[in-house]
């Protein structure tokens, strides 16, 4: 580990601190709708959709509409890659994908997953990658922000029965935010020297004198609402560690920092809704410890490097799967970065990683995506364990627990249960099953603990929609295309549906005036407890799956022993 | 509190708890305590799996699996001892209770209006609406209201307290509780309270646990607690599947003593114990909670309601002062007024002798031997004083004694006018003076005059009771708002608001203007706690979350109240309060302990159980146990005994401090959180010693 290497980890997270607040303003007048010159803009279309934004649902009118547009979006992404070679745009002639494929695939990105099974530029035509994937970039984030509104109303709303209205927030936070910032991000992206032409491959002569095919493409545009939606889904094959899709030191900060951006900026926005700025900055503090801890074990880790290869006289760290562009520091950083927030593009192999260091990626999408997390989905994710934690350590102060004012009940409990009950059933049901079906360890690269990794990293990766894959896995087999499309969707609306739910719960409340004897939960104590939680109730989950895969890995390598 | 406290582990209780332990086995009862239940059901499978490989002659570790059964149904029966502990010490004390119901005879009126004409009937076939009749000596059937008649009663039976009280027909003292006795005279009651839900079957079922509901918290809890088993269920169901990937297998037994560690057993069995306890200790406190709900909502209180009188002042007015005009000493004053007092039977006149003979030493006279008529009070007058001979000595409100002197009355200017010249004495101007200052102060200025002579104005003043400030700042660091309910005007109020130290008040108080307090309190999403006695206090008990009625009060507030304090002291609603708290706090503490402990476990539990598969994972077995079966051992038999241990806490309760909710937090969680987390680690290593020690694994 380095100075320099800690310098550009804490330069990465001052810039996230302090966008958070301008950002948090920005997002929270989106939200109203009070964004000056935006209601020109919005007018037409919601008269042309007959949709009255101020008509505003409740939870279950809400989840019924996102419900209603995400079912339509997959089966339109679905049949658009069934029919592609009766569609037009298809100059390569593509045929049409298999069933499973095309199921994965558009659960893949209805629900921000990005889990990518097919090759893009082998697989689907021109009119499916930009009239299906890349709508579905863009309105999945923000489904996923309209979910994290809905739930923030409902704590900040007192005995109300309304949480918003879906297709107001849609519009909005794809017309307002994801969009110009996307072209901003797409430009200073351009800026640093990353491809955007329509222009097809080029065919380059190598200084060896062999022929080379470089392909391009509309990269910077793809780039940036993959990051900033938490999307993931990369324009080449190896992501972010393609010198075209992360070119600089500069590009990759910019990476890092988009993937951050608004999940941060969200907390602050549940801040303001409930009057109190600083209730946001304890979630942001609780999602930064975890944060910096896991930067901390994977940049050591793979700072140390292997033992096994220090034994054959090589020094330093593990660079095996890494850009040496950017070094230990900056890839740990990376991983940690696109795990914790459910975002899934990658700078460097994950598979490669020394098992320590590839253990706190999947813990990250394990503990639910919460610390940060994808776009909407962290602050609701983390609300939801601020319920579970709230509700344990509040009993303790001698109160019906109680947070921002809003009692916290049975009901809520219940939900906030259901919700956290969805992640271990996908990843651990699914990872039991499969690492007995001689047809899916088939598909492992790698024997042993490693390979149980690569299984349990896959569903673990789809069910927190993350979709970074740790490689090694050949996931392209109509078990895996099935399952993992299972598992994202559970992942992502089995934990929707009890967050709406929540909202509409909490929104039907009054509100209590906070006095001496309800605990503050701005405190450092608060942010203590809820990682504390956080800890306890993920960790303890995964802890047997995590023993039998990196943890035993790792301490096989100790002993001289790989997989 | 009154009633002797019997040890948590007395013999009469722990007798017959453990018989209950075996008898709540039932599946049945086991199915309200969904954890335990889960529990039972383990429990029961590896007993059929044991006895099928002990019948069968297989099955190596034969001696490890009896052991591990065999605590998986100790866990069962502590789990099971705690709740008939809790029970028991509820049952004892309404044996008591019960005893006095059983053998009451009633004598029931015939006909309404002849009180001599009725006939024998057992208690428990009153109907609400029976007249009955209780002579001296008579046990009162049952609950009711007396409709004719005066009567001192002993309630010792539920109060614990032995002075008699009296009942009488109409005002605030007429309702009467089953159970209790009739001292003196008679008695014509009307029985309210239909049979099996008089107070006593109440107190009886809700102490001895039968009646007993699920609060909403407890529910809430409920819910935790099947969440986390769920979520457990799936990291130990895979657990077989992960193994056999690598080419192991592990043992059903084993796999059942992770799963029973890991849920939360240790709440889950403890749980119907800490709310029986909480109600016990209520009951123990001479306070009767109608309902489970009523307790839980009196730890959430924000705002109590108290009166003042009685509350937060003493009674009544006492003399504090002798404030003498100029060129009068202040002995002379005191002896003055102490003569015109001493015949006056009045509390306030009483309170004058005091004071006199208190600060300037005088003596009680004889009012005969000094030849002195008493001049009593009377409306018009609005004076009370004494004649001796041809002295006269007058004290009263202060108007009515300048006047006496013939003092003018103070006149309006009038425009136009010439102005009056009236020479207004120096004494007048004087008096009135201290008046006003006595009355801002929030006190009540008597004058007294001897011969036409002013002397000076004695301050009367409510006595707030001693400590009470003390507790009200104890109440604002729980988070308490405390509002003072009395019929002063706003400026005596006011003085005595703030002497006491209560938040608020609410002057010139009607029955209507209490509802509209609560009302506006809740509206703000606040929880109201009142006590009450009067039956125009019914509707405001009604509305509060938490109403706690007098028990000397009038039957319609004691229905309207969820509560009824025994005592009829309304200071008690503080002891209440923290009560609830105390009962919410040792749920949460408990189970933070609880999932606390899984990590312990998980580090003792998980490289035993993949030794064979992994050896490499024995990295992990942190806590140096022997032998893998040793360790699984450890878990199970830490698991058990733990709930034993913790029975004393979760029936006395986890003590309550009024340090605001962050520092409670904060000791909280390092005793119940970090102490969840160490505590385990250093238990199963020492268990792992003794087992290993004694061969047991």
């Amino acid at each position: 580990m380095t100075f320099a290497g800690w310098l550009q980890i804490a330069i990465f997270i001052g810039l996230v601190v302090a966008l958070a607040r301008p950002l948090g303003f920005y997002l929270t007048r989106t939200l109203d709708g009070s964004l000056p010159g935006t209601a020109a803009i919005e007018r037409p279309l919601f008269r042309l959709a007959g949709v009255d934004p101020r008509e505003e649902q409740g939870w279950l009118g809400y989840a019924l509409a996102l419900l209603a547009f995400n079912l339509a979006g997959m089966l339109v992404l679905f049949f658009l890659q069934r029919l592609q070679w009766y569609l037009p745009f298809n100059p390569a002639g593509m045929t049409g994908v298999p069933a499973d494929l095309a199921f994965n695939t558009a659960a893949s990105f209805v629900t921000n997953t990005n889990w990518q099974n097919y090759g893009g530029e082998t697989t689907l035509s021109h009119l499916s990658q930009m009239a299906g994937l890349t709508v579905q970039n863009f309105v999945s984030a923000a489904t996923g922000i309209g979910v994290a509104a809905a739930l923030i109303r409902g704590f900040s709303r007192t005995s109300a029965k309304k949480v918003g209205n879906f297709w107001a927030d849609l519009t909005r936070v794809t017309l307002f935010i994801l969009m110009p910032i996307s072209v901003v991000i797409a430009l200073a992206f351009v800026a640093l020297g990353m491809p955007q032409t329509l222009a097809g491959s080029i065919d380059a002569t190598t200084l060896e004198g062999a022929r080379q095919t470089i392909a391009l493409g509309p990269v910077a545009s793809q780039e940036a609402i993959k990051l900033l939606g938490t999307n993931g889904g990369g324009f080449f094959n190896v992501n972010s560690s393609h010198p075209f899709e992360n070119p600089t030191a500069m590009a990759n900060l910019i990476q890092v920092l988009a993937i951050f951006a608004l999940g941060a900026a969200l907390t602050n926005v549940f801040g303001r809704a409930v009057g109190d700025e600083r209730q946001g900055w304890a979630l942001l503090a609780a999602m930064g410890i975890l944060f910096v801890a896991g930067v901390t074990i994977t940049y050591w880790a793979e700072a140390s490097g292997n033992p096994l290869v220090h034994a054959l006289g090589v020094d330093g760290a593990n660079m095996e799967g890494k850009e040496l562009r950017f070094g230990p520091a900056l890839t740990a950083l990376f991983a940690v970065v696109t795990t914790a927030a459910s975002c899934g593009a990658v700078n460097a192999m994950h598979d490669s990683f020394i098992p320590l260091g590839g253990l706190i990626p999947m813990l990250n999408m394990q503990l639910g995506e919460i610390i940060v997390g994808g776009v909407g989905a962290g602050i609701y994710g983390m609300l939801i364990f601020v319920l579970v934690a709230i509700f344990i350590a509040g009993l303790m102060v001698g109160r019906t627990p109680e947070y921002v004012g809003k009692k916290i009940e049975a009901r809520e409990v219940k939900l906030a249960m259901l919700a956290i009950l969805a992640l271990p059933l996908a990843m651990l049901g699914f990872t039991a099953i499969a690492v007995v079906l001689p047809n899916a360890v088939a598909s492992i690269a790698n024997p042993g603990p490693h390979g149980f990794s690569e299984i349990l990293y896959a569903y673990t990766s789809g069910a927190a929609n993350n979709g970074s894959a740790f490689a090694g896995l050949s996931g392209n087999t109509p078990w895996f295309n099935m399952t993992i499309g299972f598992a994202m969707l559970m992942g992502r609306f089995l934990i929707i549906i009890p967050a709406l739910a929540i909202a509409g719960s909490l929104a039907a409340k009054k509100t209590i005036p906070a006095s001496a004897g309800s605990f503050p939960t701005h405190s450092g104590l608060f942010v203590g407890l809820l990682v504390g939680v956080i800890l306890i109730v993920g960790g303890l989950t995964f802890f047997p799956a995590l023993a039998l895969g990196p943890v035993v890995e790792h301490l096989a390598m100790l002993a001289g022993q790989t997989f | 509190m009154s009633k002797p406290q019997t040890s948590l582990f007395a013999p009469s209780i722990v007798g017959p708890a453990i018989g209950m332990a075996f008898a709540k086995l039932d599946p049945r009862a086991m199915m309200k305590n969904p954890v335990m239940f889960v529990v039972e059901v383990i429990a029961i499978l590896t007993t059929v799996l044991f006895l099928r490989d002990f019948v069968g002659g297989g099955g190596a570790k034969l001696g490890f699996s009896f052991q591990i059964v065999l605590w998986l149904w100790f866990t069962l029966l502590f789990a099971n001892f705690a709740e008939a502990v809790a029970e028991g010490r509820g049952k004892a004390q309404a044996e008591t209770l019960r005893a006095t119901r059983s053998t009451t005879t009633a004598k029931r009126l015939i006909e309404a209006e002849n009180h001599d004409l009725y006939e024998g009937i057992a208690a428990e076939d009153l109907e609400v609406g029976d007249l009955v009749v209780a002579d001296a000596g008579d046990v009162i059937p049952g609950d009711g209201e007396v409709v004719w008649g005066v009567a001192s009663v002993n309630e010792a039976a539920i109060t614990g307290e032995s002075a008699p009280v009296i009942r009488e027909s109409g005002g605030d003292r007429s309702a009467v509780t089953g159970g209790t006795t009739v001292i003196s005279d008679r008695l014509i009651i009307r029985i309210t309270s239909a049979r099996g839900n008089s107070f006593l079957d109440r107190m009886i079922g809700l102490i001895e646990g039968a009646e007993r509901q699920k609060t909403p918290n407890e529910i809430a809890l409920n819910i935790l607690l099947v969440g986390l088993t769920l979520i457990f269920v799936l990291a130990v169901a895979t657990i077989p599947s992960f193994a056999a990937y690598a080419g192991g297998t592990i043992g059903v037994i084993a796999l059942a003593a992770l799963f029973v560690t890991l849920i939360p057993t240790t709440i889950g069995a403890l749980l119907s114990a800490i709310g029986i306890a909480g109600m016990d200790r209520l009951v123990r406190f001479n306070v009767l909670a109608m309902s489970g709900r009523a307790v839980e909502a009196a730890g959430d209180v924000d705002t109590l309601l108290l009166d003042k009188t009685g509350t937060i002042t003493l009674g009544n007015r006492q003399a504090t002062e002798f404030r003498p005009v100029s060129g009068v000493t202040e002995h002379e004053l005191a002896d003055a007024a102490q003569l015109a007092s001493l015949a006056d039977e009045t509390p306030e006149g009483r309170s004058i002798v005091v004071l006199a003979k208190e600060k300037h030493g005088l003596r009680e006279r004889d009012m005969v031997s000094l030849g002195a008529t008493f001049v009593p009070f009377t409306a018009q007058t609005r004076m009370s004083g004494v004649d001796m001979g041809d002295s006269a000595i007058r004290k009263g409100a202060v108007d009515a004694v300048l006047s006496h002197v013939g003092a003018p009355a103070p006149r309006k200017l009038t425009v136009g006018a010439p102005a009056p010249v009236v020479e207004v004495p120096e004494t007048v101007r004087e008096v009135r003076a201290m008046a006003e200052e006595v009355g801002k102060a929030g006190g009540t200025p008597l004058a007294v005059a001897k011969d036409g002579r002013l002397l000076g104005v004695i301050t009367l003043k409510d006595i707030v009771k001693g400590g009470i400030r003390e507790r009200f700042a104890e109440l604002r660091r729980m988070g308490i708002r405390t509002v003072m309910i009395t019929g002063d005007n706003p400026m005596t109020a006011a003085a005595i608001a703030a002497e006491a130290g209560v938040d608020d008040f609410l002057a010139e108080a009607t029955p209507e203007a209490k509802l509209a307090l609560i009302r506006e309190e809740q509206a703000k999403g606040k929880l109201v706690a009142m006590c009450g006695d009067g039956t125009n206090d019914a509707p405001a008990l009604a509305q509060a979350d938490v109403g706690v009625a007098m028990n000397t009060g009038t039957v319609a507030a004691r229905e309207a109240g969820n509560m009824v304090d025994l005592d009829s002291d309304p200071t008690k609603l503080i002891e209440v309060v923290e009560i609830g708290k105390q009962l919410l706090m040792t749920r949460g503490s408990l189970t933070t302990f609880s999932i606390a402990n899984d990590v312990a476990k998980y580090f003792a539990i998980i490289p035993a159980m993949f030794a064979v598969i992994y050896p490499q994972l024995g990295t992990l077995n942190v806590m140096g146990l022997a032998t893998p079966e040793s360790a699984i051992l450890s878990a199970i038999i830490f698991n058990a005994l733990i709930i034993v241990a913790l029975i004393p806490l979760a029936l006395r309760g986890v003590k309550y401090k009024a340090i605001g909710a962050g520092a409670l937090l904060r000791r909280n969680l390092a005793v119940y959180g970090l102490g969840g987390l160490v505590v385990p680690f250093i238990g199963i290593k020492l268990i792992d010693i003794a087992i290993t020690a004694i061969g047991l694994a």
